[in-house]
């Protein structure tokens, strides 16, 4: 398979309404990455693109929808979606467009609009349960992140004020993004002392519900060479889905992470990630998520994440930074582009360009993850300089 | 290259600009109704849950029950063998105290949703509601029982079981 690089980026901010359509978003972030690494919509071969459930704007077919916003008329095009997992998934779709041979330069789009569901987009997630077995019950989904983050802090002996760290370490970290929604500095305290919504998740345990877009540029080693002195190489790749029935496997760990992460970790080379990998952005749309996540990850032994986050570790100056960008949780959780965001702050760091969110030590390589689908899909990408 | 970017695009709209009408929408509310057939394996699950009672099916070749019963085992890829009879027991694998419903809409008083291990099936939980016990006072590992709707108020469903409480 040819070596791909990723060499441009774009991104609109993160916002819980926008004026501006779908498409409108798409358009905006494809046109600024393109931007970024000056090349036009006439050297794209191929567009990918990623946009979570159709429910959330009940535009059927929702990629044809977006696909001029795109640039994708006249052009081999297609979707990916796995869920929450489709950010990353959308890099990875990417990645084996120009590893394949049959493109040079790949335009990867993720794009969501969730504002539009009405009184709240989580009602659109109704169906994503089983309609028989489960959404008769009045399911929340929340209720789903409640039993696994009860399953993962009663397995470790983790508390909720560990927990709460994440939110106050993102959310700070998120006060130097500029396309921030939820960015802040609040304390355990607060997240503490914030709405119940379904315990042991509270309030400020959850990420937002955003609209945003956010595009990356993919190329061929030869292409990419030409484009750019700083290529940064997709090293790894790796995607897997378990089982629907959440009943059957203990809640306490994502093995499926783990398993996308070492399809990543063998294409990359990588024996020893946590020696290996200078930067990682787990998804973290609840705090619980970004420990749970990195050690599917295998970034730390099972039950350790909490120790490494209370001992600074985690921190955007600490050993192994987790969230340099502020995450899902002070970004904001604009679904498909939240994944994607992840990947482009590997792409941002580890070319120097993070401006305040610049992680010290010239970062050589990290490792983005998304999930989601019944919460039981893991994607991971490797990058590196 | 980011810190150069002066102006992200996007433009945040406020619940003001919504409710003053200061941008225009369109709306759209979906009148849709669809009718999902329950199938092989759950509908001879939801027959047995309509005379009170909790079945799966057993694949023989990783010695497993499925539940809720399917008549295929997606592991081993093969047909399952048999339908057993399970318990209307069980035990408390996880569970939260919630005060939201579909719809992210909020409950006065909370709902127990709760993964339930059946009794007889080796560990495997199906998800259902905790009632008739102080939320606070649940715990991991509790053991609970099904509490049944009325024989003639059953229709069929994972519903048929109201709730279930501590035994």
């Amino acid at each position: 398979m040819r070596k791909v690089a990723v060499v441009g980026a774009g991104m609109t901010k993160f916002m819980r309404r926008a004026q501006e359509t779908g498409k409108e978003l798409a358009w905006e972030t494809a046109k600024m990455a393109l931007d970024s690494c000056e090349l036009t919509i006439k050297d794209v071969d191929c567009v990918v693109m990623g946009t979570a459930p159709d429910a959330f704007d009940m535009i059927h077919m929702k990629s044809e929808y977006l696909s001029d916003g795109a640039g994708a008329w006249r052009k081999p095009y297609m979707r990916g979606f796995l869920g929450g997992g489709t950010g990353v998934f959308t890099a990875n779709q990417a990645w084996y467009h120009v590893a394949s041979g049959l493109f040079d330069v790949c335009l990867a789009i993720t794009e969501e609009k969730m504002s539009s569901c009405l009184p709240h987009p989580q009602g659109a997630f109704v169906t994503c349960w089983d309609q028989f077995t489960e959404s008769p019950l009045g399911t929340s989904l929340l209720w789903f992140f409640a039993w696994e983050m009860n399953r993962y802090m009663t397995a470790h002996g983790i508390t909720e004020r560990e927990i709460a760290l994440v939110s106050v370490k993102n959310k700070k970290n998120a006060l130097d993004h500029p396309c921030a929604q939820l960015s802040a500095d609040i304390t355990v305290d607060d997240v503490m002392g914030s709405e119940m919504m379904a315990w042991p998740v509270k309030r400020l345990d959850v990420s937002p519900t955003s609209d945003g877009a956010v595009a990356l540029v993919f190329a061929a080693e030869d292409v990419a060479k030409r484009i750019t002195d700083r290529p940064v190489w997709v090293q790894g790749v790796g995607w897997c889905v378990d089982t629907m029935y959440i009943g059957q496997r203990d809640l306490y760990y994502p093995k499926y992470v783990e398993y996308a992460a070492r399809m990543a970790y063998d294409m990359a080379g990588i024996k020893e990630p946590r020696k290996e990998i200078d930067i990682a952005e787990p998804y973290d749309p609840f705090s619980y998520k970004e420990l749970h996540n990195a050690e599917g990850l295998l970034l730390c032994d099972k039950g350790e994440a909490a120790r490494l986050l209370v001992d600074g570790e985690t921190q955007r100056t600490g050993r192994q930074p987790w969230c340099p960008s502020g995450g899902a949780l002070g970004v904001g959780n604009a679904i498909a582009a939240t994944g994607m965001m992840k990947v482009a702050e590997l792409f941002w760091q580890l070319r120097g360009e993070a401006g305040k969110r610049q992680v010290p030590g010239k970062p050589r390589r990290g490792v983005a993850q998304a999930w989601g689908d019944e919460m039981q899909v893991g994607t991971v990408i490797v990058l590196g300089v | 290259m980011t810190e150069n970017i002066k102006v992200w695009p996007g433009t945040p709209l406020s619940e003001k600009d919504i409710k003053e009408k200061r941008i225009l929408v369109t709306e759209w509310q979906p009148n849709l109704k669809y009718a999902w057939d329950a199938g092989i394996g759950y509908g001879r699950y939801f027959a047995e849950l309509k005379k009170g009672r909790i079945v799966g099916t057993r694949c023989d070749k990783c010695r497993r029950v499925l539940l809720p019963a399917r008549v295929f085992c997606e592991w081993c890829f093969r047909t399952v063998d048999a339908w057993v009879h399970l318990q209307d027991t069980g035990t408390v694998n996880t569970f939260s105290v919630a005060y939201t419903g579909t719809a992210a809409e909020r409950l006065k008083e909370p709902l127990i949703p709760a993964l339930i291990e059946i009794d007889g099936s080796g560990g495997v939980a199906i998800m259902h509601l905790i009632s008739e016990v102080d939320p606070w006072k649940v715990k991991m590992g509790m053991r609970v029982r099904a509490v049944w709707k009325p024989e003639q108020e059953r229709e069929g469903a994972i519903t048929d079981i109201a709730y279930w409480k501590p035994i």
